[in-house]
């Protein structure tokens, strides 16, 4: 079945540079300085990066951060409490609006 | 004793070459090298395939209902030959060691000859009440003991090893260590292989999480940890197989092709012999069949190790070790 997501489309990711070389270059230079170790580790960059994955549900993001994760030691275990993360932030930014909805509800209730 | 086979029927065994993969031998010429045998120190001895494991990325494909065991008068032709050529490590691998019943008299056989011993270990297997006197021989005899851990995660580590042994493996780092084991003079190294099909974390990184996290939760200390990646062969190529990785596996194994690897590889060092007395370049040679030189030579058929400079037998399975930092 065709589908617009093609695992295939990953490994091409860099031809993106073709049609703006220099904008390509400069983005994907900028990417490898922030997934090196730096004051965090790579392994903890990883277990963040699959976090957001999960948020913005990039099956891209998600397929390479789950590989990156294992191949860079973190077990499963650590990487469901990752996504568990993204969602308890992405869940929780829906719940405190529920104060905006308080907030309306009592300025226009008796 | 068995005639000596041509290599062409190791690579018959081997089945269908994967698309898209360039051989191993066609790769190193593009980059200009050659894997030839440097002086070689250490030997390897294979001392059977039987195993109380039955490990899912097993390259031997050693368990419990393997009959392969060395036996005794092969024994004493690895010993002969140790007194023979003066070799600096003996690394004793198997299946596990510790259900050969000879292993015991081996080690204090060979003692005497060499400087250093090492014994590779599932931990389950030495686990064992009645395998003491086997560790109380190791210590006295300062036999370094390279223990296989591939994770700090339990699932994880039983997906690959099977159910029970984490447990059992921490219980069996925790004996070790009172009595000795993860001190300077007695040494008690981690291998850490990838539960799936993918690469290992780094080795520096790994041995730093798990010597905070060994320790904090259970009390263990040790001395080194090693990563190994998997080898396409045996169990873990069938699993391979049958899951649909093979070739994304494979394919990230040449990718990460490292020319820089090739001169520290450990096949450049190490011959290998399996539990019949035949010798190898390495293990992964010997699972695949791939004899020293081409041919089948028995330990007790030569007086020399191989010279610097010979040939070491390649296919496609090589590609694991030149793997990123590489198999050294």
């Amino acid at each position: 079945m065709e589908t617009y997501y093609d695992p295939q489309d990953l490994p091409k990711f860099e031809e993106i540079g073709k049609e703006a070389p220099e904008l390509a270059r400069k983005f994907f230079e900028y990417y490898q300085a922030v997934f090196a170790d730096g004051e965090l580790g790579e392994r903890e960059k990883a277990l963040i990066a699959l976090a957001v994955a999960h948020t913005i549900q990039c099956p891209y993001c998600i397929d390479a951060y789950t590989r990156a994760c294992l191949e860079k030691g973190s077990s499963l275990a650590e990487m469901t409490e990752a996504v568990h993360v993204a969602v308890a932030i992405r869940g929780g930014a829906s719940l405190v609006h529920g104060i905006q909805m308080r907030n309306i509800a009592g300025k226009i209730s008796l | 004793m068995e005639e000596a086979r041509p290599i062409r029927a190791a690579e018959e065994c081997w089945g269908r070459r994967l698309p898209r993969i360039e051989p191993f031998r066609q790769t190193l010429a593009r980059h200009g090298l050659e894997l030839t045998r440097g002086e070689t120190t250490t030997l390897q001895v294979n001392v059977g395939l039987l195993c109380n494991q039955a490990c899912h990325h097993c390259h031997l494909e050693a368990g419990p209902d393997r009959r392969e065991v060395m036996k005794p008068e092969t024994g004493d032709a690895v010993v002969a030959f140790v007194r023979r050529c003066r070799v600096g490590v003996i690394d004793i691998t198997g299946g596990a060691p510790e259900l050969n019943p000879k292993l015991g008299r081996m080690i204090k056989s060979l003692a005497p000859f060499v400087p250093r011993i090492m014994l590779r270990s599932n931990l389950t297997a030495l686990r064992e009440r009645e395998r003491d006197s086997l560790v109380d021989l190791c210590r006295n005899h300062r036999v370094a003991i390279v223990a296989s851990l591939p994770s700090l995660n339990e699932a994880q580590a039983e997906s690959q090893r099977g159910r029970g042994v984490f447990r059992k493996s921490i219980a069996a780092l925790q004996r070790l260590n009172s009595l000795g084991y993860g001190r300077a003079d007695l040494e008690l190294n981690l291998v850490v292989n990838p539960t799936g099909a993918f690469l290992p974390p780094s080795q520096e990184q790994t041995a730093r999480r798990f010597r905070e996290v060994l320790h904090k939760k259970w009390g263990i200390t040790f001395n080194h940890l090693f990563t190994f990646a998997n080898v396409p062969l045996g169990r873990f190529r069938h699993w391979l197989e049958r899951s649909g990785n093979l070739e994304s596996y494979t394919a990230s194994l040449v990718a990460r092709f490292n020319p820089c690897a090739v001169q520290g590889l450990m096949c450049r060092t190490l011959v290998s012999v399996s539990w019949d007395g035949y010798l190898y370049d390495c293990d992964f040679n010997l699972a695949r069949g791939l004899p020293l030189g081409g041919r089948k030579i028995h330990i007790s058929d030569t007086d020399h190790l191989p010279a610097p400079g010979t040939s070491i037998a390649v296919s496609d399975h090589c590609y694991t070790c030149t793997a990123g930092a590489g198999f050294t």
